[in-house]
């Protein structure tokens, strides 16, 4: 049976990853290329890559670094972050992404989805949905959670996946950074919603809170993280471990490299 | 020298490096005379099977591929690049395929738990329904590779080398003589897949 994902996320600006990285392996903490390589090492099943730079001179530090990622690591890899056209589309996946994810551009131009997935496949287009409960109601956040979009969530996924998203990360803005376990009740309605693969994103604090999203939504296929995984909180080897000990499909992991 | 066909489908970054990554040299070619002198073929794919069998066709590259592989050479096929090397396709329609492999294409989704996911995403173990093939010497039964497809190849016969559990049996890769074809990405299968491509280069 297919095996339950489990997604380092790596923030890149102008070519280097941010939010504190601590190992003590890696000579250089912040080369997304090295930090790739451990993590594909240990066991992780693909990587996102998330660009959050602004200027053009960082896209073009952003892509090369892709293409040297991709040349060295070989796991499927996935890019978001500034992706608004089909021309970024094309422009991320020439250096070796397997998949790419939208999130505010599809908000500003829906057709983005039917397009890229018109070209690249389904499995191609990832949406990515900022959510947050606002008067008792799951909302869209654009613009990195900054904007309040007004659209109910889960119809907004619903439309994504018909018009070709085929994958969804659905990004809790209340669990988020409170490191406190995934948003369960969040995950369930939208695992509900869809028959395409859902990833979980925002809330984890320790290995128990991958367990428990495992056990508590079972249609639920990844887990993501950036900080946990990052600060070495949460080493992915041995997750995978706990994993299996605990009866949820999982990829072993192998030791980190030295 | 490693031909890597190109018949303008699919996105080769990744298999060119994973190949030059096990430090097999690689040409990306549609040049018949470069794929005559090339070691080895592999065939690659992703997106429709229809559109891929008509450009194959009209690049002349069917031709080709046949005429290499009838030569005795290995030749590999990758995801939709597999399931060319089958008879027929009924993947929106009915297609030829190659005929290099007996069997033919059909919708996951005949064959599958109606609650499982369509497209079959992500990492599954494989296993061996005879003897290993000597395509899996550096991997073991039980390994992970990764899967990315609506469709799947049946009816192959003994040429099934490996099979996937996703509710029901799936072929992941199938082999005859010198022609192998793998459903999964051994290009994205993390050290499996590199191994399996070691492997594949060794032949």
């Amino acid at each position: 049976m297919i095996t339950k994902r489990i997604i380092p996320c790596l923030d890149v600006k102008d070519g280097r990853v941010v939010k504190g990285v601590n190992f003590k392996d890696l000579n250089d903490v912040s080369s997304p290329v090295e930090l790739a390589r451990f993590y594909s090492g240990c066991g992780a099943d693909e990587l996102v890559f998330y660009d959050i730079t602004a200027s053009v001179e960082g896209r073009k530090l952003f892509t090369d670094i892709l293409c040297e990622t991709a040349a060295s690591v070989f796991i499927p890899l996935t890019v978001g972050g500034g992706i608004n056209t089909v021309e970024d589309f094309d422009r991320v996946l020439k250096c070796g992404a397997d998949k790419v994810s939208v999130n505010s551009g599809a908000i500003r131009n829906p057709g983005l989805i039917d397009e890229a997935a018109k070209l690249y496949g389904d499995q191609c287009v990832v949406l990515s949905a900022d959510i947050a409960r606002v008067d008792g109601q799951f909302q869209v956040f654009a613009r990195g959670g900054r904007e309040n979009t007004g659209m109910e969530a889960i119809s907004w996924i619903k439309e994504c996946v018909e018009r070709g998203a085929g994958e969804i990360v659905v990004n809790s803005i209340d669990t988020d950074g409170v490191k406190k376990g995934f948003d369960i009740e969040m995950l369930r309605a939208v695992c509900d919603a869809v028959r395409v693969p859902v990833i979980a994103s925002g809330g984890a604090g320790c290995l128990e809170d991958f367990l428990d999203l495992f056990d508590q939504v079972p249609d639920i296929d990844a887990g993501l993280a950036a900080s946990v995984f990052h600060f070495g909180e949460v080493s992915i080897a041995e997750l995978k471990e706990r994993m299996i000990e605990h009866g949820i499909p999982a990829r072993p992991g192998r030791e980190a490299e030295e | 020298m490693l031909a890597l066909i190109d018949y303008g489908v699919g996105n080769l970054f990744s298999l060119k490096s994973s190949l030059a990554s096990i430090g097999e040299e690689v040409t990306v070619t549609s040049d018949r005379e470069e794929i005559a002198a090339a070691d080895r073929l592999i065939l690659p794919g992703v997106g429709a099977f229809g559109d891929a069998a008509a450009k194959l066709s009209s690049t002349g590259m069917a031709e080709v591929v046949r005429s290499e592989a009838a030569r005795g050479k290995p030749v590999m096929g990758i995801c939709l690049g597999m399931q060319l090397l089958l008879e027929k396709s009924y993947e929106y329609g009915e297609h030829e395929g190659l005929g290099l492999i007996p069997g033919s294409v059909r919708p996951i989704a005949d064959v599958i738990p109606k609650d499982l996911k369509i497209p079959h995403i992500g990492w599954n173990r494989l296993a061996f329904p005879g003897e290993k093939d000597r395509l899996f010497r550096y991997i073991e039964e039980g390994d992970h590779v990764y899967f990315v497809h609506s469709f799947y190849a049946t009816e192959c016969g003994e040429s099934t080398i490996a099979v996937t559990d996703y509710g029901a049996p799936l072929t992941a890769a199938v082999g005859k003589g010198n022609v192998y074809g793998c459903q999964f990405h051994p290009e994205k299968s993390g050290e499996v897949g590199l191994s399996i491509l070691r492997a594949f280069c060794e032949l």
